[in-house]
């Protein structure tokens, strides 16, 4: 959007904002931005001292570092190879969101699309699903990976990640595509389409806001899973990089900095995330969430 | 029911389509039968069993459901996430309603604030946990620091009383942006013309609000309390992270206890057990909701 800036249209701006600015008005910004102080704060503290020794976070608690020291950050990448991490990491959120796209775009499709015999039992299945915590199913799954012997694998994390982020994916895509209008299909059934053609070259591509949002949290769910990463992947070789605060809590419980470092580094990627793609991730989540 | 999955479908016949219903379904059913339902049945089998490190399971009939009947952490923990679950609707839910009402009521800042309230939800809950910890420090914690700079005396945080306070805390905060937004996406679904009809008939910020924004948005009121109670049920990281369920099982909710029970006492059979437990006080809970909040639907007029 271009904005139009006229010094008579500022001018009004302002007279409005003053305007608007009543006792009501002014209790409810305070409560706000009371709010919105509760979730930035915290995060800028930590990010600060994340450049501070831990004596000097004891000493001074709110002082900005004297210089940028990244000792926190060289110690954390000598306790973890955190590029590594970051590579483990990457890999195997981003297979599963390719794999939950895939295979959630296929059943979504079918669930919005035909009527068959075990729909219903289909239905309740998923909202069952939804409810099953990830602490339910880990000893029997863990037995299986054992058995297939791919414990401290990629595979390990990808597969119950690409089972559990599954349910919530089909949910969202057959809610988005069961309001794709017929007109299109039946116009593709006549120029000779079979039903593949029709999902990859119709639905796919209609339905790109969707599987965007579905993909966006996927990968965020994926990312910020630590209690699977500590069961199926406990090697270092392939551990993802949320572990990092797992292993430094419990062996650095002491060291404020390196603490503080170890929050910031996993939460960066995160947030760079979050700011490119807010557009997606809030509106298509709603969409979702007041439909399903 | 509240919890719900149906589509209406329009279909269009075709040749062969349940060869295309097969395929299309088959990998999404195939993940969800090996790793949700077929892990549900097998913890369910091995409730019977008594067993230390997985190996040697020895048959012990209904053994482990009267231990967990006896078991005091499990009641101890079932009451933890009760308070849990009445904190979540009073306090995610209500803040989630209030900020949302006020959002909708300004007309700066929109935006910044529907950001900044939302983004705790993206982090993990481990990273928000590690944060919370360094906030509840007691030599340099941000809020011990805060009240020695007003001259007051340093706080333990996380001792017996209130650690599960402490960890109901950031749980509680980290949502409240999840349920803004849905109440928000509710709020701006309501037509102009209705509050301008309030305005000319002379009602009050507070009457607009109490006769015309919540009989509208209660329904969308109720997808979020059965919500914040399922999701409840499925805490797990930030406890363990802040306290790991203590000291003295005092922050102890059924996740942590059963994740302790299995990986650090190695007892898999009575960990199955709790685990089950767990999914059955999920189904009462939530056919509970539903009967008590109903049905009652407000439409548009």
């Amino acid at each position: 959007m271009k904005a139009n800036f006229s010094p008579k249209k500022i001018l009004n701006n302002i007279q409005d904002y003053f305007i608007e600015i009543s006792m009501t008005k002014f209790v409810i910004y305070m409560v706000l931005i009371a709010w919105a102080s509760t979730t930035i704060l915290p995060l800028l503290w930590v990010a600060n001292n994340s450049f501070r020794t831990t004596t000097q976070i004891v000493d001074a608690p709110f002082s900005l570092p004297d210089s940028f020291d990244l000792a926190n950050y060289i110690n954390a990448s000598e306790r973890i190879n955190i590029l590594n991490s970051y590579k483990n990491s990457l890999i195997m959120s981003g297979t599963t969101v390719l794999l939950v796209l895939l295979f959630g775009g296929m059943a979504g499709y079918v669930m919005a699309r035909f009527k068959f015999r075990f729909q219903n039992f289909i239905n309740k299945m998923i909202v069952v699903a939804l409810m099953i915590p990830a602490f339910v199913t880990v000893v029997p799954v863990y037995e299986i990976f054992i058995k297939m012997g791919i414990v401290n694998t990629y595979l390990a994390l990808i597969l119950p990640h690409t089972a559990g982020n599954l349910v919530f994916a089909t949910m969202m895509l057959s809610a988005y595509m069961s309001s794709v209008s017929t007109e299109i299909e039946e116009a593709a059934l006549l120029d000779g389409a079979n039903r593949w053609q029709i999902f990859t070259r119709i639905f796919v591509p209609i339905s790109r806001p969707a599987f965007a949002t579905v993909g966006i949290f996927t990968f965020l769910w994926s990312y910020n899973d630590l209690f699977s990463a500590l069961v199926f992947v406990p090697n270092k070789s392939v551990q993802p990089i949320t572990v990092l605060l797992n292993q430094v809590k419990s062996q650095y419980g002491t060291d404020l900095g390196l603490q503080a470092t170890a929050v910031i580094v996993t939460v960066i990627p995160v947030l760079l995330v979050y700011i490119i793609l807010q557009k997606h991730i809030i509106k298509g989540l709603t969409q979702g969430a007041v439909k399903g | 029911m509240l919890l719900t999955f149906s589509l209406e479908v329009e279909t269009i016949k075709f040749k062969n389509d349940n060869k295309v219903i097969f395929f299309f379904l088959l990998p999404a059913l195939l993940f969800w039968s090996i790793f949700l339902f077929y892990p549900i049945i097998r913890s369910l089998y091995k409730t019977f069993f008594f067993t230390v490190h997985n190996i040697n399971p020895e048959f012990i009939g209904f053994g482990n459901y009267i231990k967990l009947l006896t078991d005091p952490v499990v009641w101890l923990a079932t009451k933890n996430t009760f308070i849990f679950m009445i904190a979540a609707v009073i306090f995610q839910v209500g803040l989630g309603v209030l900020l949302a009402i006020f959002v909708d009521l300004i007309r700066y800042g929109k935006n910044f604030f529907r950001t900044t309230f939302f983004f705790p939800i993206v982090l993990s809950a481990a990273s928000l946990g590690l944060l919370f910890r360094l906030l509840y420090n007691y030599d340099a914690g941000l809020l011990n620091s805060i009240l020695e700079a007003l001259n007051f005396e340093p706080v333990l945080w996380l001792d017996a009383a209130k650690a599960l306070a402490m960890v109901m805390i950031p749980t509680i905060w980290q949502y409240v942006g999840f349920y803004f937004v849905i109440i928000l996406t509710a709020l701006t679904k309501i037509p102009n013309s209705l509050y301008e009809v309030a305005k000319i008939e002379g009602a009050s910020t507070f009457q607009r609000i109490t006769k015309i924004t919540l009989p509208l948005i209660f329904q969308d009121i109720r997808v979020c309390i059965v919500l914040a109670i399922t999701g409840t049920l499925k805490v797990f990281d930030m406890v363990w992270v802040i306290t790991a369920g203590g000291p003295f099982d005092s922050s102890q909710v059924l996740g942590t206890y059963m994740y302790s029970t299995v990986f650090q006492r190695r007892l898999f059979g009575y960990g199955s057990t709790i685990a089950i437990f767990i999914i059955i006080l999920g189904v009462i809970v939530t056919t509970l909701t539903n009967k008590f909040i109903g049905n009652r639907d407000v439409t548009i007029d």
